[in-house]
């Protein structure tokens, strides 16, 4: 069949500077580039680009820009491109469109309404460049009362703690499989996590080998396909999440194609190389808050309670029920993924449309456990659309102990937002499985990027702390009187809690 | 040794009186006990504890003796478990190494996602037993199940071997397959009789040499286990399937 689907971009060369290098043909996985040996050229094939940048990038010569196709398709206000190219693409594929990273509709981004307080005369703002601004935080259940009894040789703690996973900054790297991420950028994350003392998360592919050393960095998943989970993998981590939906695709479950499950990813996930790996959205033993509450027992029986148990959930209408259930079935931590939470596939139709901003489930999370009274009993971490420091900021104030990243992190490392993780072909080394081209990723060099960016955030986020006369994020945390909002109605500034700006 | 009221100890032998005990503490005492290296296990006027034997990688002998809870065996690595009673739910949940013995029925997700070991059933087992299965290089689990299974039995299933022998009542030998190894894409099935209504993931195919020895090996383990007859089983016919695609779901995608 003929497709009538026009280039979404043009890749122009400049020939005056071009030196035939083929450079870019090395670089190009999709195969845009190639050499014409009869011409002695350059062949250019516009229509598999993907704006990467990768082999913009990589020209010596500065010889290549990458266009928008100035063909436009004759859109208008209701039939927009995105629109008539999808339809035109399931007219001559006939089935569901995947796509790459998080929504990028124009829903509205309440982090951009929400403006954060400094002070001014009164109550005095602090200058982080002279006095210490806190950023540790404690990841757990945190208990109803202290009780304290005098030994005589001092007070001693009665009450029995919870596991608390310590962190030097607020910051989690989000779950990013092996499979859906290569090995090279996960130990990128691994090593970046263990260096500034945070956590990554592996996912719920498993927990290849290479990455058993930097375990107590790690929180590992158990998602309903039980990939690469055993005891072993259970005991090395810091702490488990139970991945019950995600941002991206709510509702729907994990499906990584099998060209991407290669020898590596077969052994890591258990599972035959080749084969698609299907982790559908239920988990075949959760059908209610009691079942979850047994698969969370089941996890600290197996640990000995030593480790915390998080419980992660899309943002999604109900919100704030679910996660009243989640806190009372035992969960450690609530995880809320965002509607811009990305993913390596997710089907086009449900990145786009399923699934609330966080900023609002996050609101209404925060205070459903304060109303009753649980709030103490387990962490909130959001993640799933928090782009820079002040995201975070604000995220905090809104009611959260830390945020996940990542799609900042993978932007960090060289990801330039194409979209096309599932096709495997990351030509940075990224979102690929292929041995031949991750090796393009090293873990050193992308992991000083992920921790460059994480002190660039740290000190941001001490600055605005100080700004508001704060030395401890735990000052922030839940403190909405320090946010206002702008251009939102009433109904949007009850959801989240804040008053508007002026009041 | 660790001491308890509900615990006795002989040598390597640990003998505990679970009446009354709630799960942390029953499971807390099976822990102990085999870090101060008991070696066998005898748990008495079991009533529904959960998590027996959750992550339990020693090489150990356990006998349960009532009917445990919820996820018996979730998790556990090398060790074999007898029980003599009916278990509940989620038997064996992601089990991924050692035996289960369960001389009577089990409720639903038998072997849920289970990478490793063998799970034998003499009774029947409840929906969707063996679902997510998985096999890979040399780990091959194994559900055998000496009764009937409830609808979705090998759902997902990508690797390891279910035997299903449909030895109790009448008329058990023709079942039909509801929902039977819906997107299945790795494993085998191996089924006492013949079966009606398959959907297009699975596919039956000839047994081989090779099928008909492990039929064989795992058929005798059941009979030992429950005082069967292996060649009696054995002279019926067994329907062999096989996932029909290792990536059922492909086509959904442009």
């Amino acid at each position: 069949m003929k497709s009538y689907l026009l280039s979404e971009y043009l890749v122009q060369v400049d020939g005056d500077r071009c030196t035939l290098c083929l450079a870019c043909v090395v670089q190009c996985t999709y195969g845009v580039f190639s050499h014409n040996r009869e011409s002695r050229g350059l062949s250019v094939r516009s229509e598999k680009c993907v704006n990467c940048h990768r082999c913009v990038i990589f020209c010596p010569v500065q010889a290549i820009a990458v266009v928008k196709n100035p063909t436009a398709y004759r859109e208008n206000f209701y039939w927009a491109e995105k629109t008539i190219r999808a339809t035109v693409s399931q007219a001559e594929k006939g089935g569901i469109l995947l796509a790459g990273m998080g929504c990028d509709t124009s829903m509205p981004v309440y982090w951009d309404k929400l403006l954060l307080n400094a002070s001014q005369v009164t109550n005095p703002s602090i200058d982080p460049l002279r006095e210490p601004v806190e950023l540790r935080t404690y990841l757990g259940s945190k208990p109803d009362r202290l009780e304290v009894c005098d030994s005589g040789d001092g007070p001693v703690l009665e009450t029995a703690i919870a596991p608390q996973l310590t962190l030097e900054t607020p910051i989690l790297f989000a779950a990013m499989s092996y499979g859906a991420i290569s090995l090279e950028a996960q130990e990128a994350l691994a090593q970046a996590a263990l260096e500034f003392r945070t956590l990554f998360n592996a996912g719920e592919g498993g927990l290849h080998k290479r990455l058993y050393p930097y375990g107590g960095r790690c929180i590992v998943q158990v998602a309903s396909a039980r990939f690469g989970v055993h005891i072993d993998y259970l005991n090395a981590a810091a702490g488990i999440e139970v991945k019950i939906g995600q941002g991206a695709k709510p509702g729907i479950g994990g499906h990584l194609p099998g060209e991407k499950v290669t020898r590596e990813v077969s052994e890591t996930r258990m599972i035959p190389e080749g084969t698609d790996a299907l982790s559908p959205a239920p988990h075949h033993d959760i059908y209610s808050i009691e079942d979850l509450r047994q698969l969370i027992y089941a996890l600290k029986e197996a640990t000995d309670y030593v480790k915390p148990v998080f419980v992660k959930i899309a943002a999604v209408h109900n919100s704030a029920a679910i996660a009243s259930g989640i806190v009372r079935a035992g969960a450690d931590a609530v995880v809320i993924d965002g509607m811009r939470g990305a993913t390596g596939a997710a089907p086009l139709v449900v990145r786009d449309n399923v699934g609330i901003p966080l900023e609002l489930a996050l609101a209404a999370v925060d205070q459903r456990l304060r109303d009753e009274g649980i709030r103490n009993r387990a962490s909130i971490i959001v993640g799933g659309g928090i782009r820079n420091s002040a995201d975070v900021v604000k995220a905090i104030a809104l009611g959260a102990d830390a945020v996940y990243i990542g799609t900042a992190a993978l932007v960090a490392m060289g990801c330039s937002l194409c979209q096309k993780c599932y096709t495997g072909k990351c030509p940075w080394g990224i979102a690929t499985t292929d041995l031949e081209i991750s090796k393009r990723l090293s873990p050193d060099t992308a992991s000083r990027r992920l921790i460059n960016l994480l002190q660039a955030w740290s000190l941001e986020i001490k600055m605005m702390l100080g700004g508001m006369g704060m030395n401890s994020v735990e000052s922030l945390r839940g403190n909405r009187l320090h946010l206002r909002g702008v251009g939102l109605t009433e109904g949007e500034l009850k959801v989240l809690g804040v008053k508007m700006a002026g009041e | 040794m660790v001491e308890h009221e509900k615990m006795k100890v002989e040598e390597t032998t640990a003998v505990i009186d679970a009446q009354g005990l709630h799960h942390r503490v029953l499971n807390g005492l099976i822990k102990k006990a085999v870090f101060e290296g008991a070696k066998k296990l005898r748990i008495l006027n079991v009533h529904g504890q959960r998590y027996i034997g959750a992550g339990l990688s020693h090489g150990v002998e356990v006998e349960i003796h009532g009917t445990p809870g919820g996820d018996l065996a979730s998790f556990m690595g090398g060790s074999r478990i007898t029980v003599y009673g009916n278990v509940e739910d989620g038997c064996g949940n992601t089990m991924a190494g050692g035996e289960v013995v369960v001389h009577g029925h089990a409720g639903d997700i038998v072997g849920y996602a289970m990478r490793g070991g063998r799970i034998f059933i003499r009774g029947c087992v409840g929906y969707r037993a063996a679902i997510h299965m998985k096999g890979f290089q040399e780990r091959k689990p194994v559900l055998v199940v000496g009764g009937n299974a409830g609808d979705f039995l090998g759902e997902y299933m990508a690797g390891g071997v279910i035997v299903l022998l449909r030895l109790n009542g009448s008329g058990e030998r023709e079942g039909k397959a509801n929902f039977l190894g819906t997107g299945m894409h790795g494993g085998t099935i191996y089924l006492r009789g013949e079966i009606s209504g398959l959907n297009n993931h699975v596919r039956s195919v000839e047994m081989n040499g090779e099928d008909l020895r492990l039929l064989r090996e795992l058929v005798e383990k059941f009979s030992r286990h429950f005082g069967y007859d292996t060649d009696r089983i054995l002279k019926d016919g067994f329907t062999k399937l096989i996932p029909a695609a290792r990536r059922p779901y492909h086509e959904h995608y442009s």
